[in-house]
């Protein structure tokens, strides 16, 4: 099996971990030794997590917390300058009659819209973690992946160079389900050198695992490990476009595998459910499980994130139940 | 067959097709007149208020999208559905109310007679309510009555005899142009109520189009009164609260009210356009 000792291009990660002679091998004994998931415990442990009661100044907090986590997004084939426009200023003010609504965290939107975002963002643009808001753009064939690799960085040099802060590339998941692990690192590695700006720095690099099409835990678990050693900064669990997409199960996985990176090299990596997250009910669930898995000091934009569109609507009319002591309705918040 | 098990009935709220129990997990006891046990019925809470108003929202496309034809056949598919269960109508109320077998099936015949009576009315009420308006130009000017949208009921409260009847009199009217409905029932009599929802479960009324809540009026009124997503306030069995209180909430949104009246409110045009905004269009004439 000459394949699998063809050596990997090095990240620095991978051969801190795994040693310096990085082949598809070593990578490959890694990943397979990682223990298997606990489904049942896995699936419990996240109900457990979502039973708990959240009441008036915690779920004020958590609601806020939830609005400064978001990426709010727009990837349809029909976005349009005016409606990335009008989804940055939804990110800028999302609730007009109350001013004291923090913005969210960036906005997300497919590469050839990032100059129309961040034109619109103007003054704005900037860290989250600064009360500012940054530009993610998806890259690498989002969402299938089924590019061949030049394409792919252009795809992704393309964003970068229009501005975005964020790049949000998919991994290869028929590669990785046909257990070329090699190929899906390389990807990466090359995704993430392709991110690097004309001032030497790095945009941001998430990897969506779209856990929806990954059919285990343990490849989802396998997944995480392989995207970290590449150089993820975060990973995403899905596109948004594929059933199921991120779930509080998969996230919890996610969320472990984070914390025992953290533990393992005192590095933390940021991680991102997308898609199917659509009330504040469900959002606060998240909240919890990331404080009681990686930690409070996860709380912010730079280690987590929501991806959503429709969810930040339900968390402002929860806002404003809150304020005003009546429930609200639909008619009181912006038409997505 | 004496040795026979009872087999009590659990009375459910009926929120968007379904029939949940309280999100609260309260109940309350249902009695006879003379203070004997019928039955545990679900304490609402203002959260089942609000998932109720959140179902209605969702259903009111459906329903004032129909066309009025199909209104009034649903609403008289009630009626015949009603009409096969006269005999449960009947037996509830006696036990509910103490009423006589003669009485009881008297106040059942009347309710589906009015259900036939407002079915009537879908694809009329338009043409009473509406205008042809005279304009100063080569135009049509139309105004039209239009459904306003989720409308929050207080069911009469143990109005005379008049448990379904009373129900049926607010809950009907408000249907007719294509609202959505949310109606809390009559407290000590709230068996009638659920009855009907599962009437209406089983009469082609899409799920969501009526909700019933059981419970506490006192307690979930002022929540659905300053709901902003509640477009008007049928405040028919609101006699003995606060009503006064409940109409400036409604107010803060520009709800549509129908202050309190005692007993069962007597069918009637108006109160299907209490429930109902005038929209007027201006059309070019051809000028063949």
């Amino acid at each position: 099996m000459t394949m699998q000792h063809t050596a990997l291009a090095p990240a620095e990660r991978a051969v801190r971990v795994l040693g310096g002679d990085l082949t598809e091998r070593s990578l490959r004994l890694h990943l397979e030794g990682l223990s298997g998931v606990d489904a049942v415990g896995l699936e419990q442990r996240a109900a457990g997590l979502g039973t708990r009661s959240i009441k008036t100044s915690s779920k004020a907090w958590a609601l806020d917390t939830i609005i400064k986590l978001t990426d709010l997004t727009t990837l349809e084939g029909a976005d349009t300058p005016g409606k990335v426009r009008s989804l940055v200023a939804k990110g800028l003010n999302p609730d007009p009659s109350d001013p004291s609504t923090p913005r969210v965290a960036a906005v997300c939107v497919y590469g050839d819209m990032v100059p129309a975002a961040i034109d619109a963002l103007g003054a704005a643009h900037g860290d989250p973690d600064a009360g500012l808001v940054s530009v993610a753009a998806v890259a690498t064939a989002f969402p299938s992946g089924r590019a061949s690799l030049p394409v792919k960085l252009a795809d992704t040099r393309d964003a970068v160079a229009n501005g975005a802060d964020d790049i949000d590339m998919v991994i290869d998941r028929g590669a990785f389900l046909a257990g070329d692990y090699g190929t899906v690192f390389e990807q990466i590695v090359a995704v993430k050198e392709a991110c690097r700006r004309d001032d030497g720095g790095f945009a941001h690099l998430k990897v969506i695992l779209e856990t929806g099409e990954l059919t285990t835990y343990d490849n989802v678990r396998r997944a995480s490990w392989l995207a970290i050693l590449a150089g993820a900064d975060f990973i995403k669990t899905s596109t948004g476009k594929v059933t199921p997409a991120a779930t509080l199960p998969v996230t919890l996985l996610m969320l472990e595998v984070v914390r025992d990176w953290y533990r393992l090299t005192g590095e933390r990596i940021g991680v991102k459910p997308a898609g199917g997250i659509r009330s504040s009910k469900d959002a606060i669930k998240y909240v919890v499980t990331v404080a009681e898995t990686a930690g409070e000091q996860w709380l912010q934009p730079h280690l987590f994130r929501f991806g959503a569109s429709s969810l930040l609507n339900d968390v402002l009319l929860q806002r404003q139940k809150i304020s005003t002591g009546h429930y609200s309705g639909p008619d009181y918040v912006t038409i997505d | 067959m004496a040795d026979r098990l009872s087999i009590p009935k659990t009375y459910k709220l009926a929120i968007g097709g379904a029939f949940p129990r309280s999100e609260s997990g309260r109940t309350y006891e249902v009695v006879t007149p003379k203070g004997a046990f019928l039955a545990n019925a679900a304490l609402a809470s203002r959260k089942d208020a609000r998932d109720a108003v959140v179902a209605a929202r969702a259903a009111f496309s459906g329903w004032a999208g129909a066309t009025a034809y199909n209104r009034g056949q649903v609403l008289y598919r009630i009626a015949e559905v009603l009409e096969g269960r006269r005999a449960q109508f009947a037996d509830e109320i006696r036990a509910s109310e103490g009423a006589t077998a003669l009485q009881a099936a008297a106040q059942v015949d009347a309710a589906i007679d009015l259900w036939v009576w407002y079915a009537g009315w879908t694809d009329k009420f338009t043409q009473v309510a509406g205008s042809g308006n005279p304009v100063a130009g080569p135009y049509f000017n139309l105004s039209v009555p239009e459904p306003t949208g989720v409308v929050a009921i207080v069911a009469p409260q143990e109005p005379k005899g008049a448990s379904l009847l009373g129900l049926v009199a607010t809950v009907a009217p408000a249907l007719v142009a294509g609202n959505t409905v949310v109606v809390v029932a009559d407290r000590a009599h709230p068996l009638s109520a659920i009855s009907l929802a599962e009437v209406l479960a089983t009469s082609d009324v899409p799920g969501g189009v009526v909700n019933v809540l059981t419970g506490s009026p006192a307690e979930i009124a002022p929540w659905l009164a300053a709901h902003a997503d509640v477009n008007a306030l049928d405040l028919s069995g609101a006699g003995a609260l606060d009503w006064v209180d409940l109409e400036i909430a409604a107010a803060d949104t520009l709800k549509r009210i129908v202050s309190p009246e005692p007993g069962v409110p007597s069918r009637s045009l108006q109160r299907i356009l209490a429930f109902t905004e005038t929209k007027t269009v201006w059309h070019t004439k051809s000028l063949l």
